[in-house]
């Protein structure tokens, strides 16, 4: 099974590659070891394959040069290989990545490379994962419900600087690497409870688009969970698009379940006007 | 029959791009019930990485834009070989779609005045691609997937169609398998839309990714539709050519309509040495009026660069071939000069091209707000396809649809960046409306056991030749793409292309000699060896097509046959003969009518 525990702390990755990639940032042009993960959903074991590095390689090449020439039933899931579909999310030296960006000169090469499945999520085989549960976490949130029109072309005005927040959030790949980080979902399993970083930066999308009608805030404290987000921030440090997820998603999205359940003048307000 | 895991569906979708869910989308709202095929996971098809924008004349920015303008725009981009139905009815019918777009969730950039802002692009006469900073594919491909969660769609995720089911010549379903067991499917259903997206995978410098392996093609080819124009491939002139594992991937034409420039290693704007007969009346006599252009001065017109890809890709090549190429064989594209012009350049290059910025920072090393990129040809998208009805969608097989870029038509002979997330939204949502009719009029099919036991048993061969290492289905594939990349690339000839014929012949035998290792659960080898098939009967397709257009014409450059034919303002056709040769025909463009043909006259 895995060589390294995986890091109780994902805060200071940005910053680890950052050193590492300091001391290393020399062409590698040679050859290096990958500990690539290979088994199914009964159980693995880490395999050692050895292939040349050339210059610009990111991990994904590596492992695709390794399934081209030593295994080509490696199993692992990729499309654009250039940080936009999301589909290659994997822990690479117990980093959550997406293998496209890693560059091989960030990491150390005298050492060997592991390369795992993301953990939170049962593996399917080698490096691809069941990652379903998050189709179907998505499906239960509440969809978008925009106001009538009501510009005099049967359209919307809407400014730039009121949907600029909206549009970090759309940034977002669906990787899920922030969900294979957030402790409520590794450690606890919180799945039946808790939708986790990325979809409540989808509800925040939603809650926060200038058109939106819908309410999702009872949801939210119930259903979605957001009181187990306990701000320790390791989302936002992985997040490949820079989205900071904690402080701009969730942070106002639990502002907004304490104003509407904890608040007593807007309790007083929802009894006088006799909303719920 | 062996007791296959079955499906009905009264419309089977294959593909979940923009122009899949699309489909999926429209035919479930008219009642019928719907099945999606993804070969991936939903939301990472290749639309997601589209960047610039899609085209729709809104007017929002330049208001003498509509739809007039864009028809007559993407006929002559095409060279007129378009079907000028489906150039009619994407420019009418794309800025509804947009505006759709919109009321589903997606945010747009801003004009000031709160509508959806519009930037240039090569090609547009006006500024007309709505855009998302340089990923608007991605907020294409997520608010159709949002949307489509809700419509009661059946999404079967990573499953690979290996043939469609005929009943008579009627299309009856489709059979195939799932990734994760590697357990075949049957689908039955009273209509299917193809929506598999394009043939990049058959060249080895390419934006595309694992998944365009020209599967609907191929599927539609062997179940008797016609092919068309599959010579008709582009290059985009803009991928990236340094370092070696990044080469090909997508440069944004956005860089360009913001302002960025082409120069060689002499640091010339070769752009200016050679502009098109076609194009010269719209294009800018010098820098200073194609900086104003891009920064939207109505009088200015464009700059060179913003020229047609085919012709921009080819003058990159010209650059290169004739010494005064960068390092690593490309030419330089700068964004960062706009300092000169700009206050704050650094941050304006960051906000509005972020994708570019980080991915040039990440797998570069370069900061493109300081430091020119290294740009080349890639192979990116193919204007050919699936010969389709302009109204309807309907290929030659009764009941299968096609839209998007698996079907022909729209683009002619070159598309105009923009034009393909337009085109998968109008033509996406014709599809799924008349598949849908068609289903609800149609009577039930019959399945033929015998084909499914067929496939089946072919589809597992590969596992009984157990594979020699050194040669697997990947090294194939490789070398595939790099052949058809030499002999059937930017320039071609026929010698070479007789030659590529050759190849094709003998990288088949291999291909039915190549073995997998392993079992049948998620095994990329496996489903590699499932591909191989599709990439070589596409890349007979398109070579023969090659062959038989004997002139240039946009996407399509002959070295032995340098100008523009008249005789070649035809249709080439692909079709399967009885002997299951592969044949070809010139098939005449019906007249345009004089409505249509008035409009193309007036913007000479």
């Amino acid at each position: 099974m895995a060589v390294e525990a995986l890091k109780p702390d994902f805060a200071d990755t940005g910053e680890q590659l950052e050193k590492q990639s300091a001391s290393h940032k020399q062409e590698q042009v040679g050859r290096a070891t990958f500990r690539v993960w290979r088994g199914d959903s009964t159980g693995g074991k880490l395999v050692d394959y050895t292939t040349q590095v050339t210059e610009g390689m990111v991990v994904l090449d590596a492992i695709h040069q390794i399934q081209a020439d030593q295994a080509n039933d490696l199993a692992v899931r990729w499309n654009c290989k250039a940080g936009k579909c999301g589909s290659c999310s994997a822990e690479v030296n117990g980093n959550p990545r997406l293998m496209c960006m890693t560059r091989l000169n960030d990491l150390n090469l005298e050492e060997p490379v592991t390369v795992e499945p993301m953990r939170a999520f049962p593996a399917v085989r080698d490096l691809v994962t069941d990652v379903s549960w998050n189709f179907t976490v998505k499906k239960r949130i509440k969809r978008f419900k925009p106001r009538p029109p009501d510009a005099p072309d049967g359209t919307w005005r809407m400014a730039q600087a009121d949907i600029g927040r909206v549009q970090e959030f759309r940034k977002c790949i669906e990787c899920y690497l922030c969900q294979d980080v957030c402790h409520v979902l590794r450690d606890h399993h919180k799945h039946d409870s808790f939708i986790g970083p990325r979809f409540l930066v989808y509800v925040a999308a939603l809650e926060m688009h200038p058109l939106d009608t819908e309410n999702r805030i009872a949801e939210l404290k119930e259903a979605h969970g957001v009181g187990y987000c306990n701000i320790t921030k390791c989302c936002t440090a992985v997040c490949p698009e820079n989205i900071t997820i904690t402080d701009n998603a969730i942070i106002p999205l639990k502002e907004r379940v304490v104003d509407e359940f904890f608040d007593p003048i807007a309790r007083l307000v929802r009894l006088v006007r006799g909303k719920r | 029959m062996t007791d296959y895991q079955t499906h009905d569906h009264d419309v089977l979708v294959i593909g979940a791009g923009g122009a899949g869910l699309r489909a999926a989308i429209e035919a479930a709202a008219s009642g019928v019930s719907v099945g999606l095929v993804c070969k991936s996971l939903l939301g990472k098809a290749h639309t997601v990485m589209a960047e610039g924008g899609v085209a729709a004349a809104l007017a929002n920015v330049d208001d003498r834009d509509n739809w007039r303008v864009h028809f007559a725009d993407t006929m002559r981009g095409g060279q007129y070989v378009n079907n000028w139905r489906m150039a009619e009815l994407h420019a009418r019918e794309a800025p509804e779609r947009v505006r759709e777009l919109e009321a589903w969730g997606a945010l747009f950039d801003r004009t000031d005045d709160g509508r959806i802002l519009q930037r240039n692009f090569g090609g547009h006469r006006y500024p007309r691609l709505a855009h998302v900073g340089d990923r608007t594919g991605l907020e294409m491909i997520r608010t159709l997937q949002d949307h489509g969660v809700h419509q009661g769609i059946d999404v079967h995720m990573e499953v690979t169609i290996l043939s469609l089911l005929m009943d008579g010549d009627r299309v009856a379903g489709a059979f195939g398998y799932d990734r994760e067991r590697g357990r075949f499917r049957l689908f039955r259903a009273k209509a299917v839309v193809l929506a598999t997206g394009g043939i990049g995978r058959a060249y080895s410098i390419t934006s595309n990714s694992w998944e365009y392996t020209g599967d609907g093609h191929a599927l539609a080819y062997h179940a008797g539709a016609a092919l068309q124009d599959m010579e008709f491939v582009q290059f985009h002139p803009t991928g990236m050519v340094w370092p070696p594992s990044v080469r090909g991937i997508l440069v944004t034409e956005g860089v360009r309509g913001e302002g960025g420039v082409l120069k060689n290693r002499e640091g010339r704007r070769f752009m200016f040495d050679d502009i098109p007969e076609n194009y010269r009346s719209q294009t800018a006599d010098t820098p200073e009026e194609g900086w104003s252009y891009t920064q939207g001065d109505k009088n200015a017109r464009r700059p060179p660069e913003l020229l047609t890809r085919d012709h921009v890709a080819r003058c990159i090549v010209r650059e290169v071939r004739e010494g005064r190429g960068s390092p690593h064989g490309g030419v330089y594209l700068d964004i960062a000069w706009i300092k000169e012009r700009l206050p704050k350049a650094a941050e304006h290059i960051r906000r509005k091209l972020p994708s570019m910025y980080h991915q040039f920072k990440q797998l570069a090393d370069i900061d493109i707000t300081t430091t020119p990129m290294e740009v080349g040809p890639t192979t990116h998208y193919i204007m050919g396809g699936i010969r389709v009805d302009g109204d309807t969608q309907m290929s030659t097989v009764p009941g299968l649809y096609a839209a998007g870029e698996c079907a022909a038509g729209l683009h002619g002979a070159n598309r105009l960046g923009g034009n393909s997330l337009s085109d998968l939204l109008v033509f996406g949502k014709r599809a799924g409306e008349f598949a849908a009719k068609f289903a609800k009029e149609a009577h039930d099919t019959r399945i033929d056991a015998g084909q499914l036991e067929e496939t089946a048993a072919i589809a597992l061969e590969p596992f009984s030749r157990n594979g020699s290492p050194g040669e697997g289905p990947f090294q194939v594939q490789q070398d595939l793409q790099t052949m058809m990349q030499d002999l059937v690339g930017i320039v071609r000839t026929d010698s070479e292309m007789q030659r590529a014929l050759e190849g094709i012949g003998k990288l088949g035998d291999r291909a039915r000699r190549a073995g997998v290792q392993g079992n049948r659960e998620y095994n990329p080898g496996w489903h590699t060896a499932l591909d191989l098939p599709n990439l070589l009967t596409i890349s007979e397709a398109i070579t023969r097509s090659a062959i038989e257009r004997k002139e240039s014409r946009g996407g399509h450059f002959r070295d032995d046959y340098q100008d523009k034919d008249p005789a070649f303002g035809i249709n080439v056709l692909v079709r399967k003969g009885a002997g299951g040769e592969m044949q070809l025909s010139r098939e005449a463009i019906p007249a345009l009518p004089p409505e249509l043909k008035q409009i193309i006259e007036e913007m000479k």
